[in-house]
C-alpha cells in the first residue's frame, strides 16, 4: 500500500500547522534565553540591570524564581538545571528574559554582566580520556567468553582506534514552545516535543505542581530525528514558569543559531579495539572500549552508550568478547538522542575491525563480513547473551550482492584503480541488524484513545508524536483496516497528555510498533460491542456479523456504517475505547549485562560505490543500492522515504557534516551556513531502493511489520567504507586507511597524505 | 529635486499593499508571519541558507515582469517597493484544488515533516515557470538554496520531473496575468525617492544613480543594501542597528551590463543570476563555479558590487575578477575613480574607500586568446557552501612559454591575494611539471593560512598547490579520469 502522508494537502500548500503558526493569544510576551559566555567556572556575579532595563522587557527571570526544582534532568541525576548557577558548557541556560516581543527579548538577553571564575575547560572525548575527566552516568561492560586468553592465541590480532564524530539533528523546525496559564495550577504547552509526557512531568516538577496540572499538546513537528526526545523540556519549563509567574501566554523560539548552539546532539565516540582472527578472518575475540562526548550531563548518554555496545557486534558473531562504555563528561552541550541512539557508532566500530582484518588479509571485506555473520546454533549469540534467531542477513545481502551485480562493479574498480588515475573509486557492500525496543523495559508500552461519533467519523488518537515519519498515517490505516472504512473517516488529532497519558517517547523506532498495536487493541474493543450490539439486536450469531468496507454485515442485511453507528448509539452502545500495549518476551538485567533487550532485529544491506578525487578530496557517491528489511510493509512510500531519508542523513554523518569548537569552547558550526547537512546535489547520482518483500516478522507485530525509523541511517556505513577503499587504492590497499568520521574532503585528502608519506 | 514618498507599495498576492511606518530592517518574512498572518512561510535559519522561507518576488527588468525565488528572512521589507510578492498562499487553485507542483508534491510523497515543503514548493514553481522539462541537473541548481532533513531529497526530484505532467505552466495565474501585473506594477513606479523615517530607523530607496550619489553624500554612514545576502545577517544575527539604510537593488542604472570588444561592464547591482547566461558565452569555463555561488535565492539576490564591496577574503568572485585583470569604479558625489579589484583589497576588513563613495560598476575583460584560465572552489559540501579555499589562475603563453601569471586565491590570507612569489617564479618557464614544482617551492612565502571550522591550515596550503597541479593535468590532458564526472547520468528508478 502506497498512502500519501495524512498531512500532505496542507504541508505542500502551507497550511499544516506548527507550532509557531498557532494563533496566538492576546498580549502573548516572548521569553528567551540568556547564556554563558565560558566553557567552564564559576558564577562570581551576574548584573541583569541592564536585561531589565532593556526596551520592552516585561521580566527577569532565574533560579530563585523557581518554585519547585530547578532541575530537568531525563534520569532524575538532578544534574541539568533550568538556569545553572556554575558554567559547565559555552551556550548554557544561565536566566530568561521575557518582553513584549522576540526581537526585544533576544537583544536584551545579550546584555547580561556576568563576572566568571574561568576554569580549564575540555570539550574533547579523546582529551577526557587522558584528564580522567568523570563519567556523566554508570559505564556499561558487555562481556562473554574469554577475549583475554582468545586474544591471546589468536593467530592474528590488530589493535586500533577510530574516532566517530557526532551530529546535529538539523530538524527544519527549531525548538518551541507556547505556554498558556490556565484556573488554580494548570498550564497548556503546545510543545514541539517527540516525549509530550516527560514535557508534562518536567514542567510539573518545575512548578512544583502535580502532572495532572499540566496539558501537553502537539499536533506535529518539523522533524526531530531523537534532538526533541528530551531537549524540548527547557524551553517548555521555561515558556511554563514565565506564563505562571506573569499570568500570561508566552512563547520561546531560540534562533536557529542558539538552537544549535544550546541543545544535544549525537554523541562522538572514540573507539579503541582489538581484535583475534585466524587466516580466514574468522573473528575468535573482540576487546573494545567506547568513549563519549557525553556533555555536561548524563541527559540519555546511559543508554545511547548502551546502545553503541549493543550494536558493537552489528552482524558478527564474536566468540569471546569484551565490551565497555566510557560516557565522560566534557565542556560541551550535553549530547542526546539521534536517529540509532549510539547504535550507528557501536557499529561503524565493528565494520572498522571487519576492514581491519580485510586489509590485512588482503581480502575484499564483503568476504571477511560473510565469514563472521551469526549462524545457526553455537554462533548465534550476541555479546548481551541475547540469542539471534530471526536472522536474515545471509540471503539479504546474497540477493544485494547478486542485484547490485558487485562482484563485476568491484573487479571494474580495482581494474580501474590499477591505472593510476587522479581520480580513484571505491565500492563497499554493508549489512545493518538493528535491535528493536527500547532498552528501558519499561518504555516498551503504549497507549491509544477511539472515539466513534454517533454520525460514524472516528476520532483517533494515540500516544506517539508526528515528526515526518508518517506514524499517524500508519496508525490511521491499521484502524480504518480494522473497520473497514475509508481513510477520510478517520481524523488524526494532535497528541495530548490529556487524551492518552503515561506515553513513551516517539523514539527507538517504536511509534508504530506499540502505537499501532494500542490503536488495534481499542479498535477490538469497540467492534467486540459493536458485535454484541448487532447479535442482540438483530438476533444473529456473531458469525454473522462482519466488517464490510465502509459498511457492516449482519446476517444477510448490509448497513452503511453511519448507520450501523447511528443504531448502535441510539442503543446506548459505549463508543470510545482505549487502547493499550506492551511489548511482549523482553527483559533486560543491565548489571549482569544479560537478557534479551530487543523484541526483533531490522536488517538491512547497501553497495555503495564512490569516486574520490586524489588532489582535493573531493567526492561524490555515484551509486547506491539497497535492499532493506521492514517485515510485511504498511506503507511502502512511507518505509522507502525513511530509507532514502535514513540513508541521506546517515552519508551526512559520515560525510559532510562536522561538529567543530575553538578554543574558547565555542561551537562554531551552529548554522547552516557553517554546518553542511546534504543537498539534492549530493545525493547519490543513482540511488536504488528495494524492501525485501519476502521478509515477515516472526514476532506478532503490528500485521508483521517491522520497524523502519532508524535502521535505514546505518546503511550508509557503506558511504564511508568506499571511499575508504578509494583512499587504500593509493598503496595497492596494503594498508587499511582508518579513515575517521565524518569523511570530510579534508580528512579523505589527509588520509591519502598518510599513506604516500608511509611510502 | 526628487519627489519624496514617505510609503512603500508592492503587492502582495492580489492585493496592493501601501505601508508608511516600515522599519528599515524588518524582514519580509517577519511581515508576512507576524503582520499578515501568513503562516505558509517559514523560519528555518534566517540566514538564507535553508530556503524554507522561500518567495517568489516579481520585479520588472528591462521592461519584462520576472519572477526570481528569494530568502524572505534576510531580505528587507523596505527595499520591495514596486516589487509582485508571491507566496505559498497564492498557489492553490480559485475552487481549493492543489496547484500542479503542490499535486506533483503530493503524488510523488515529496514532504515527510512538512517544514520545508512551502520553500521547495516555491522553488520548483520558478523552476517550471522558466524550465517546464528540467533535467536532474537544473532541478538539483533549483534546489541548491533548500535544504531538506527527511527525505534524502529522491521523491523531491520526482515530483519536479512530474509537473508538467500534470498542468502546463502556460496555464498558469503568473503567466497568464503578467501582462496586467505588469501594468499595476508600473502604475506604482513614480519616479520618486522614498524614505521613511522612524523614531529609530530611517531607510531610502533612491530615485536614480544621481539621487544614491546624493544621499551618500549627505549620509556617509549610511549602510548600503543591494541584495542583503549578508547584511541580512548582521541583522538577524548580530542583531546591529544598520540605519540609515540605502536600498540600491531597484536602480535599473545599476543593473546595466554593456557588452565590449575586449570585456564586459556591470553595474554594481547586477546579481549573479542576471550575469550568468554572459558568463556561461563569454567565460564557459567559470560556469560549474558560478552555479556553486550559494543557492539560486542567493544568486537571485546577491550581487557582484556586493560580493567586493563586503571586503571579504572568503568572497567567491574577487579571485576570479583579480586573475581576469577586472576593475571597478568608485564614485562619490560626482567623482568616479577606477581601480583594480585587486588593489581594492588592502587588509581584513580594510578596503581602499573613502567616506560616502559606493561601488557603481565592475569591468571584466575577457580571457585574452593564447591564456589559459580556471576556477576551483574547495569546500565541505559542493554546493550552497563558503569556500575554504577559492582560486583562479590566468596564465599568458606565448611559444609555450609563460609571459604573465596571475595565481588568486580566497580563503588563504586576511584578503583575496596572488601568489607573487610562485608566479615569479613560473614566469619565462614553459608550462611544465617541472616548473611547477620549482615553483611550489616558494608557495609558503606567499601564504600561512589559518585554521578554522572550514579547513585546517595544513589543509588549505595542500590543497591550494594542489589546485594548481590540477590546472597543469587539465590544461595539458583534460581527461575524465583526472576530475569528478559530476554530469553522470542520473538513473531515478522507478
Amino acid at each position: 500500500m502506497k498512502q500519501q502522508h495524512d498531512s500532505a494537502h496542507k504541508h505542500v500548500s502551507g497550511e499544516a500547522e506548527y507550532i509557531d503558526d498557532i494563533v496566538e493569544p492576546s498580549d502573548l510576551l516572548h521569553a528567551y534565553l540568556g547564556t554563558s559566555t565560558i566553557a567552564n567556572g564559576s558564577i562570581k556575579q551576574m548584573d541583569l540591570s541592564a536585561v531589565q532595563s532593556a526596551e520592552g522587557v516585561v521580566c527577569v527571570l532565574t533560579q530563585d524564581d523557581i518554585p519547585g526544582s530547578n532541575d530537568i534532568s531525563p534520569t532524575g541525576k538532578q544534574d541539568e538545571p533550568v538556569f545553572a548557577s556554575r558554567v559547565d558548557f559555552y551556550g548554557q541556560s544561565l536566566f530568561a528574559v521575557i518582553a513584549t516581543s522576540r526581537l526585544h527579548a533576544r537583544k536584551a538577553a545579550k546584555l547580561a554582566k556576568i563576572e566568571y571564575e574561568v576554569e580549564p575547560h575540555i570539550t574533547d572525548v579523546g582529551d577526557a580520556r587522558e584528564a580522567n575527566y568523570p563519567f556523566v552516568t554508570e559505564p556499561l561492560t558487555l562481556k562473554r567468553g574469554d577475549s583475554k586468553e582468545a586474544l591471546a592465541t589468536a593467530p592474528k590480532r590488530i589493535k586500533g582506534s577510530m574516532r566517530i564524530g557526532g551530529q546535529d539533528h538539523f530538524y527544519l523546525e527549531s525548538h518551541i514552545a507556547m505556554a498558556i496559564p490556565g484556573e488554580d495550577d494548570d498550564v497548556k504547552i503546545y510543545s514541539s516535543t517527540q516525549h509530550p509526557s516527560e514535557v508534562q512531568h518536567m514542567v510539573a516538577h518545575v512548578l512544583n505542581i502535580p502532572s495532572n496540572a499540566v496539558t501537553v499538546d502537539v499536533r506535529r513537528m518539523g522533524g526531530a530525528f531523537g534532538g526533541k526526545e528530551t531537549q524540548s523540556n527547557l524551553f517548555a519549563a521555561v515558556a511554563a514558569l514565565a506564563a505562571k509567574k506573569l499570568n500570561c501566554a508566552i512563547k520561546l523560539r531560540p534562533d536557529r543559531d542558539d538552537d544549535m548552539i544550546s541543545t544535544g546532539k549525537r554523541h562522538d565516540f572514540l573507539v579503541n579495539y582489538e581484535v583475534g582472527f585466524d587466516d580466514a578472518g574468522v573473528i575468535s575475540a573482540v576487546d573494545a572500549t567506547y568513549a563519549a562526548r557525553c556533555g555536561n550531563s548524563a541527559d540519555l548518554s546511559g543508554p545511547v552508550t548502551d546502545r553503541a555496545l549493543f550494536h558493537a557486534d552489528n552482524c558478527y558473531y564474536y566468540p569471546n568478547v569484551f565490551l565497555k562504555s566510557e560516557p565522560y563528561k566534557t565542556n560541551t552541550v550535553s549530547n542526546t538522542a539521534f536517529r540509532g541512539f549510539g547504535g550507528p557508532q557501536g557499529m561503524l566500530g565493528g565494520e572498522r575491525i571487519i576492514e581491519e582484518i580485510a586489509y590485512a588479509l588482503d581480502r575484499d571485506p564483503l568476504e571477511i563480513r560473510k565469514a563472521n555473520f551469526y549462524g545457526n546454533d553455537g554462533r548465534n549469540v550476541t555479546p548481551y547473551h541475547q540469542q539471534v534467531d530471526d536472522n536474515i542477513i545471509g540471503q539479504l545481502v546474497e540477493e544485494l550482492e547478486a542485484s547490485s551485480d558487485y562482484q563485476k562493479r568491484r573487479q571494474a574498480i580495482l581494474d580501474f584503480n590499477a591505472e593510476k588515475h587522479i581520480i580513484r573509486k571505491g565500492i563497499s557492500l554493508t549489512p545493518v541488524k538493528f535491535g528493536i525496543s527500547f532498552t528501558a523495559t519499561w518504555y516498551n508500552q503504549a497507549g491509544a484513545l477511539v472515539h466513534i461519533y454517533s454520525d460514524g467519523s472516528i476520532h483517533l488518537n494515540h500516544g506517539g508524536t508526528e515528526m515526518g515519519q508518517g506514524l499517524n498515517t500508519k496508525v490511521a490505516q491499521i484502524l480504518a483496516d480494522e473497520f473497514q472504512v475509508d481513510l477520510d473517516r478517520i481524523k488524526i488529532t494532535a497528541t495530548s497528555t490529556g487524551k492518552v497519558p503515561n506515553t513513551s517517547a516517539t523514539a527507538a523506532s517504536s511509534g508504530t510498533d506499540l502505537n499501532g498495536m494500542a490503536a488495534a487493541n481499542a479498535a477490538q474493543k469497540l467492534k467486540a460491542r459493536l458485535v454484541n450490539f448487532a447479535c442482540e439486536e438483530y438476533d444473529v450469531d456473531k458469525d454473522a456479523i462482519s466488517f464490510e468496507p465502509n459498511s457492516v454485515k449482519v446476517g444477510d442485511q448490509y448497513f452503511t456504517f453511519c448507520d450501523f453507528i447511528r443504531a448502535a448509539y441510539m442503543a446506548r452502545v459505549q463508543l470510545s475505547a482505549t487502547g493499550f500495549y506492551k511489548t511482549p518476551k523482553i527483559h533486560w538485567d543491565r548489571a549482569a549485562g544479560k537478557g534479551r533487550p530487543f523484541y526483533y532485529f531490522a536488517y538491512g544491506a547497501a553497495v555503495s560505490e564512490v569516486s574520490v578525487d586524489t588532489l582535493t578530496g573531493e567526492y561524490q557517491i555515484d551509486r547506491v543500492d539497497i535492499l532493506h528489511d521492514v517485515g510485511q510493509t504498511l506503507n511502502s512510500a512511507i518505509d522507502i522515504g525513511q530509507i532514502e531519508g535514513g540513508f541521506v542523513q546517515g552519508m551526512g554523518w559520515l560525510t559532510t557534516e562536522e561538529l567543530w569548537w575553538d578554543e574558547a569552547g565555542r561551537l562554531r558550526t551552529h548554522a547552516p551556513s557553517t554546518y553542511k547537512i546534504p543537498l539534492a546535489s549530493d545525493r547519490p547520482r543513482i540511488f536504488n531502493v528495494a524492501l525485501a518483500d519476502w521478509s515477515e516478522n516472526r514476532e506478532m507485530t503490528i500485521r508483521r511489520s517491522k520497524a523502519v525509523g532508524e535502521p535505514p541511517f546505518m546503511l550508509a556505513m557503506s558511504v564511508l567504507e568506499a571511499l575508504s577503499m578509494a583512499v587504500a587504492s593509493q598503496d595497492d590497499y596494503k594498508t587499511c586507511p582508518r579513515l575517521d568520521a565524518p569523511a570530510t574532503p579534508e580528512r579523505v585528502l589527509m588520509a591519502i597524505e598518510a599513506l604516500k608519506r608511509d611510502h | 529635486m526628487n519627489k519624496i514618498r514617505n510609503q512603500i507599495r508592492f503587492l502582495l498576492n492580489d492585493n496592493l499593499i501601501q505601508l508608511d511606518t516600515v522599519a528599515a530592517t524588518t524582514s519580509l518574512l517577519d511581515y508576512l508571519r507576524l503582520e499578515r498572518r501568513l503562516y505558509g512561510t517559514k523560519e528555518g535559519c534566517a540566514e538564507g541558507d535553508c530556503g524554507a522561507c522561500t518567495i517568489l518576488v516579481g520585479r520588472i527588468s528591462a521592461g519584462e515582469l520576472i519572477y526570481e525565488t528569494v530568502n524572505s528572512c534576510i531580505r528587507f521589507l523596505g527595499s520591495l517597493d514596486g516589487c509582485h510578492v508571491v507566496t505559498i498562499e497564492h498557489l492553490k487553485k480559485k475552487d481549493g484544488s492543489l496547484h500542479p507542483v503542490q499535486q506533483a508534491m503530493v503524488e510523488n510523497h515529496g514532504s515527510q515533516c512538512g517544514f520545508c515543503t512551502p520553500g521547495i514548493v516555491m522553488s520548483l514553481y520558478a523552476l517550471w515557470m522558466a524550465n517546464p522539462a528540467p533535467n536532474n541537473q537544473e532541478i538539483e541548481k533549483a534546489l541548491q538554496g533548500n535544504l531538506c532533513r527527511c527525505t534524502g531529497y529522491e521523491p523531491i526530484i520526482k515530483a519536479a520531473q512530474a509537473i508538467s505532467s500534470i498542468d502546463s505552466a502556460e496555464h498558469d495565474p503568473l503567466i497568464v496575468e503578467r501582462k496586467q501585473v505588469m501594468e499595476r506594477l508600473q502604475s506604482l513606479h513614480d519616479h520618486s525617492r522614498v524614505e521613511i523615517k522612524l523614531e529609530n530607523s530611517h531607510f531610502f530607496l533612491p530615485a536614480s544613480l544621481q539621487d544614491l550619489a546624493d544621499i551618500r553624500q549627505t549620509y556617509p554612514n549610511s549602510t548600503i543594501v543591494a541584495g542583503s545576502t549578508d547584511v541580512g545577517l548582521w541583522v538577524t544575527k548580530h542583531m546591529q542597528d544598520i540605519s540609515p539604510i540605502v536600498f540600491i537593488s531597484h536602480l535599473e542604472e545599476l543593473h546595466k551590463i554593456e557588452i565590449g570588444s575586449d570585456g564586459i561592464k556591470i553595474g554594481a547591482s547586477v546579481t549573479y543570476n542576471e550575469l550568468s547566461p554572459l558568463i556561461e558565452k563569454y567565460f564557459p569555463h567559470v560556469s560549474p563555479y558560478w552555479n556553486r555561488i550559494g543557492g539560486e535565492q542567493v544568486r537571485n539576490m546577491g550581487t557582484i558590487g556586493g560580493n567586493l564591496a563586503n571586503g571579504s577574503p572568503i568572497g567567491d568572485t574577487p579571485p576570479m575578477l583579480i586573475a581576469l585583470g577586472a576593475t571597478m569604479t568608485l564614485r562619490c558625489g560626482s567623482d568616479q575613480k577606477t581601480l583594480a579589484v585587486e588593489d581594492f583589497f588592502i587588509d581584513y576588513g580594510k578596503q581602499d574607500r573613502s567616506e560616502g563613495d559606493f561601488v557603481e560598476s565592475v569591468y571584466i575583460p575577457f580571457v585574452k586568446d593564447g591564456s589559459l584560465f580556471a576556477t576551483y572552489k574547495i569546500s565541505k559540501r559542493r554546493d550552497e557552501d563558503i569556500s575554504a579555499v577559492s582560486a583562479a589562475f590566468c596564465l599568458h603563453l606565448e611559444d609555450g612559454i609563460i609571459q604573465e601569471a596571475i595565481l588568486a586565491y580566497g580563503g588563504m590570507a586576511a584578503r583575496p591575494k596572488r601568489t607573487s612569489h610562485v608566479e615569479k617564479k613560473l614566469v619565462g618557464k614553459p608550462w611544465s611539471a617541472a616548473s611547477l614544482v620549482q615553483a611550489l617551492a616558494v608557495f609558503a612565502e606567499d601564504f600561512s593560512p589559518l585554521s578554522d571550522w572550514r579547513a585546517s591550515a595544513e589543509y588549505r596550503s595542500l590543497v591550494a598547490q594542489n589546485l594548481l597541479k590540477r590546472f597543469l593535468l587539465e590544461t595539458k590532458q583534460p581527461s575524465k579520469t583526472i576530475s569528478l564526472d559530476r554530469d553522470a547520468i542520473l538513473e531515478v528508478p522507478e
